[in-house]
C-alpha cells in the first residue's frame, strides 16, 4: 500500500483502483450484516465461493460479503452485479442454481426474486422493490457495494476525497462553516446542531482537544449505528478526521460497545488501512495536519451513552454522569474540550463536505435537514433498516416502506426514541418525522429506534418494560432517578399484575414530575416519557387494568387465562403434546381442557392451535368457564361413522 | 489465569491505568470471568487500588465475578423481541433451567443472561446460545433447542 501524500496522489490511486476493479466484471454481493448472518448468510457465502470455484469461474466472478443491506426481513440478501439482480432468502441449496442459471445463463431464478405478499407483483432489482424504492439511502446505501474490510472499495466510491477537499482546499473555519450551513443536527439523541457544538470546542481554550464517536447504541431495540460501523467503518472514520480538522483536535476516540465485536474488528482494520494510506497519522495528505484514533470498547452500561458519562468511561473509570454547567464541548475527557457525536452524524460529514451544504439541505424539513436511518422493527412486515428524508410521514415509513402490520392485525402505536422516547398512536400517523415534531407529541427522535406495536401489545406493559430497563441501568448517583424509577416500576408492575389501586396514576404522575425536573442526567429526566406518553394516548388501558383487572390487549400474564373452547376443539392433540407444563388434559377424541392451576401461561397452546380450529382463546377481566364434564368430552367423528 | 497471561494483556496497553476497562474486558473474554487473584494482579501491575477495580467490575455489565457454565444462554429482551413475546420465552427457560438471569446452575451446564438487541430483530424473539442465534423462538421451541446442549 503506498502512502498518499497529496490530493493529486489520492486521485491517481483512486483511478487505479477503479480501473483494476473492472466495473463490468460480475460480482456476487452477499449481505453479511447481523440479521442476514443470523439467517445463515455465512453458509451462503461459503457455498458461493465453493460453487464458483467448482464451475471454474473463480477468475471471472468475484464474491463479496458486505455490510447490512437493510432488508433484514428477507435475508440472506444476495445481489448480482452488474445487473443488480436481487435474490432474497437465499439458502446454500439455491447457490448451484444461481451460479448456473443466472451467472452463466443470465436467466433469472423466479422463485428467489421479490414478490409482493399482497399483490404477488415481482421485482428483480433492489431499486424496484417497494421497500427500497421509497427510501433515500445516502448513508447506508454504500453498504451494499462495499466489503467493509477493504479500504479500496470505499475509495472506489470516492472515499476520502471529502477529507482531501477539507484538508487541502478548505480552511478549518470553512469546513466548520459548511457544517453549520448544512444545519446538520445530531443523530444520537436530542438533535443538537453539530456545527454549534464544533464551534464551541474550537473556540474553547486549550491546545489539546478531542473528537469522539458515540457508538454505544444503548437503545435496546435498535441496530442502525451498528450496521453503519460494521458495514462502512471508513465513512465514520473520514467524518471523524474532518471533524478533528475543523475543531482543531489531534486525537479521536471511538466508544463502541463490546457487544459489537464485528464493528470493533472492522473498525480496527479500517484504522490500520487508513494509517497505511496516510489518512491517519502525521501530515495527512501533505496538509500538515496530524490525527490519530483510539478505540475504546464500552463494557456495557446504558448510561455511558450520555456524554459526560461516556467521557469518564474513556478515562478508564466507572461511567457516571456529572452536572453539565460547563458543556463537555469545553471540558470533557480529562477536562479538555471534547466533541461527541453519534455514528450516523459523523457518517453524514463526508457527504456534506463532498457534495456541499446546499445539496444536504435539499432534503428534509425546515428545521431537520437530511435523511435519517430508522431501525424499523416489532410488529411490522418488513423488519429492517430504512433511511428516509426527514419529514417523511410515519404512515409512509410504516406502510409504504415497512409494508404494514403482519397477520392482518391492526396498528396500535409506534415507539420512537428508545427508553427516553414515547409511543405515538394511530391518530398521529400523518406526523412528519423530525426532531421537533416528535418532541412535540411527547416522544423524541432519539437515535432512530422505531418499534411498531399492534393491537396485541399492552401499552401499560410497554411503559413497565422501559422502566424495568432503566431501573437496571440507572447509575444510582441521584435520588430522583434511582428511587423514582424504582417506585414507578413497582407501581406499574402492580398494575400489570392486577394489583393496581385507585390513585396509582396520580402517584405515577407525581414521581414522573419530580424525576423530570430533578434528575441529574437525561436518563432520569426522560425516564418518565414512556409512561407519560402511553398515559396520554392510552389512558383507558391503564384504567381497565386498575379498575376492571383486565388487560385489553390480552397480554399481561397475571390478568389473562388461556381457555379451550369445547365447541371448537377437535382433539388434534397439537397443544397437549407441546405444552411445556403438561397442563392440558386431552387425549385422542377427547376435547382438551386446560388445568388452570398447572398453566404457566406461556401461550404455546394459543400459538400452535391450528388456525382452522382456533380453539384456544385468551380471557381477561372475566372468569374462566368451568371445565366441561368428563362425559361430554368424547368426540364422535361423523366421517368415520358413515 | 496466570501472571504471565495477565502481564501480557497489561503490556498490550503499555501499563496505562486509563486502559483499565480495556484490560478487564480482555481478561473477561479470555477467561470468561474475573477471578479475584486476576484483579489483584491487575491492581499491582497498574498500581491502582483494588477497590477501584472492584467498582468497575461491578458497574459494567460485561464483567462476571463468578465462573460461567458450559453454555451461555443469552435471551434477547430488546424492544422488538419484547413486543413479540420474549418474556414468555424467558419465563419458560427460567422455569426449565431453574436459574434467573445472571445465574449459573449447580451443574455448571447453563448460565443465563438477558441481552438487548442482537441486530436480528426480523427473527425475533431471538435467543443466542454460545454465540449462535436461534430465531423465531417460542416457549416450547426454546426448550427443544436447549435439549441439544449437554
Ligand atoms: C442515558 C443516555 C444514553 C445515551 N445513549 C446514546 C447512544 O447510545 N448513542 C448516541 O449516539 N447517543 C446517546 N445519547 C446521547 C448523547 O448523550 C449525546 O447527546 C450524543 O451522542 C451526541 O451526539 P449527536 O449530537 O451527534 O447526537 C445518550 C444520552 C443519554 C442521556
Ligand atoms: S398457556 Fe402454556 S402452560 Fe398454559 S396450557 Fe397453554 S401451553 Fe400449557
Ligand atoms: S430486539 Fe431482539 S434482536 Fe433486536
Amino acid at each position: 500500500m503506498p502512502r498518499i501524500n497529496s490530493p493529486g496522489e489520492l486521485e491517481a490511486v483512486r483511478r487505479e483502483i477503479e480501473s483494476q476493479a473492472d466495473r463490468a466484471k460480475p460480482c456476487v454481493l452477499i449481505c453479511a450484516g447481523s440479521g442476514c448472518i443470523a439467517s445463515g448468510a455465512a453458509e451462503v457465502i461459503a457455498a458461493f465461493r465453493a460453487e464458483i470455484e467448482n464451475q471454474g469461474l473463480a477468475v471471472d466472478i468475484g464474491t463479496k460479503g458486505t455490510g447490512c443491506h437493510g432488508f433484514c426481513e428477507r435475508g440472506p440478501v444476495v445481489v448480482l452485479y452488474p445487473e443488480e439482480i436481487c435474490y432474497l432468502q437465499v439458502k446454500p441449496e439455491d447457490v448451484p442454481e444461481i451460479v448456473s442459471k443466472t451467472l452463466k445463463g443470465k436467466e433469472i431464478v423466479e422463485r428467489l426474486v421479490y414478490a409482493d405478499r399482497a399483490t404477488g407483483e415481482k421485482a428483480s432489482r433492489e431499486s424496484e422493490i417497494p421497500f427500497y424504492k421509497n427510501q433515500q439511502r445516502h448513508v447506508i446505501g454504500s453498504n451494499v457495494r462495499i466489503d467493509p474490510k477493504s479500504i479500496e472499495d470505499y475509495m472506489a466510491l470516492g472515499g476520502y476525497t471529502a477529507l482531501s477537499k477539507a484538508l487541502c482546499d478548505m480552511t478549518a473555519v470553512e469546513v466548520l462553516g459548511e457544517i453549520k450551513k448544512s444545519n446538520l443536527r445530531g443523530r444520537g439523541g436530542g438533535g443538537f446542531p453539530t456545527g454549534r457544538k464544533w464551534e464551541e470546542s474550537r473556540n474553547a481554550p486549550g491546545d489539546i482537544k478531542y473528537v469522539i464517536v458515540n457508538a454505544d447504541e444503548g437503545d435496546p431495540g435498535a441496530y442502525m449505528d451498528r450496521s453503519v460501523l460494521e458495514g462502512n467503518p471508513h465513512s465514520v472514520l473520514e467524518g471523524l478526521i474532518i471533524g478533528g480538522w475543523a475543531v482543531g483536535a489531534c486525537q479521536g476516540f471511538v466508544y463502541v460497545r463490546q457487544e459489537y465485536p464485528l464493528a470493533v474488528e472492522n473498525l480496527m482494520i479500517a484504522i490500520e488501512q487508513a494509517t497505511e494510506y496516510g489518512f491517519l497519522g502525521q501530515n495527512i495528505l501533505g496538509s500538515g495536519f496530524d490525527f490519530k484514533v483510539t478505540v475504546h470498547r464500552g463494557a456495557g452500561a446504558f448510561v455511558c451513552g450520555e456524554s459526560s458519562a461516556l467521557m469518564t468511561a474513556i478515562e478508564g473509570k466507572a461511567g457516571e454522569p456529572r452536572p453539565k454547567y460547563i458543556h463537555t464541548a469545553i471540558k470533557g475527557v480529562w477536562d479538555r474540550p471534547s466533541v461527541l457525536n453519534n455514528v450516523e452524524t459523523w457518517a453524514n460529514v463526508p457527504l456534506i463536505i463532498a457534495r456541499g451544504a446546499d445539496w444536504f439541505t435539499q432534503f428534509g424539513t425546515e428545521k431537520s435537514k437530511g435523511t435519517k436511518i430508522f431501525s424499523l422493527v416489532g410488529k411490522i412486515n418488513n423488519t429492517g433498516l430504512v433511511e428516509v428524508p426527514m419529514g417523511t410521514t410515519l404512515r409512509d415509513i410504516i406502510f409504504k416502506v415497512g409494508g404494514g402490520i403482519p397477520g392482518g392485525r391492526k396498528f396500535k402505536a409506534v415507539q420512537t426514541g428508545g427508553p427516553s422516547g414515547g409511543c405515538i398512536p394511530e391518530s398521529m400517523l400523518d406526523l412528519e418525522v423530525g426532531f421537533d415534531e416528535l418532541s412535540k407529541v411527547g416522544s423524541m427522535m432519539g437515535s432512530g429506534g422505531m418499534i411498531i406495536m399492534d393491537e396485541d401489545t399492552c401499552m401499560v406493559d410497554v411503559a413497565r418494560y422501559f422502566l424495568d430497563f432503566l431501573a437496571d441501568e440507572s447509575c444510582g448517583k441521584c435520588v430522583p432517578c434511582r428511587e423514582g424509577i424504582r417506585q414507578m416500576l413497582k407501581i406499574l408492575t402492580n398494575i400489570t399484575q392486577g394489583k393496581g389501586k385507585e390513585g396509582d396514576i396520580e402517584r405515577l404522575e407525581e414521581l414522573a414530575e419530580v424525576a423530570g425536573y430533578a434528575a441529574l442526567c437525561a436518563l432520569g429526566r426522560t425516564a418518565p416519557n414512556p409512561f407519560l406518553s402511553t398515559l396520554k394516548y392510552f389512558r383507558e388501558e391503564y384504567e381497565a387494568h386498575i379498575r376492571d383487572k383486565k388487560c385489553p390487549a390480552l397480554s399481561c400474564k397475571e390478568l389473562i387465562a388461556y381457555y379451550i373452547d369445547p365447541n371448537k376443539c377437535r382433539a388434534c392433540m397439537t397443544c397437549s403434546k407441546q405444552c411445556p407444563s403438561n397442563a392440558i388434559d386431552g387425549g385422542k377424541n377427547r376435547i382438551h381442557v386446560i388445568e388452570q392451576d398447572k398453566c404457566t401461561k406461556c401461550g404455546t397452546c394459543f400459538e400452535v392451535c391450528p388456525s382452522r380450529f382456533g380453539a384456544v382463546t385468551k380471557i381477561s377481566g372475566a372468569p374462566v368457564p368451568p371445565p366441561i364434564p368428563e362425559e361430554a368430552r368424547i368426540i364422535t367423528r361423523e366421517s368415520k361413522q358413515k | 489465569m496466570d501472571k504471565e497471561q495477565i502481564d501480557k494483556i497489561v503490556a498490550k496497553y503499555h501499563g496505562e491505568p486509563s486502559a483499565l476497562i480495556q484490560i478487564l474486558l480482555d481478561i473477561q473474554s479470555e477467561n470468561r470471568w474475573l477471578p479475584g487473584e486476576a484483579l489483584q494482579m491487575v491492581a499491582e501491575a497498574l498500581d491502582v487500588p483494588l477497590t477501584r477495580i472492584q467498582h468497575i467490575a461491578t458497574f459494567y455489565k460485561a464483567f462476571s465475578l463468578v465462573p460461567k457454565g458450559r453454555h451461555e444462554i443469552h435471551i434477547c429482551m430488546g424492544t422488538a423481541c419484547h413486543v413479540r413475546g420474549a418474556s414468555r420465552v424467558l419465563d419458560t427457560v427460567e422455569g426449565h433451567t431453574g436459574i434467573k438471569p445472571g445465574e449459573t446452575d449447580l451443574d455448571m451446564k447453563f448460565s443465563l443472561e438477558t441481552v438487548n438487541c442482537l441486530g436480528c430483530c426480523a427473527l425475533g424473539p431471538v435467543i443466542e446460545i454460545d454465540g449462535k442465534p436461534h430465531g423465531r423462538m417460542a416457549p416450547a421451541k426454546a426448550l427443544e433447542v436447549l435439549k441439544n446442549y449437554e
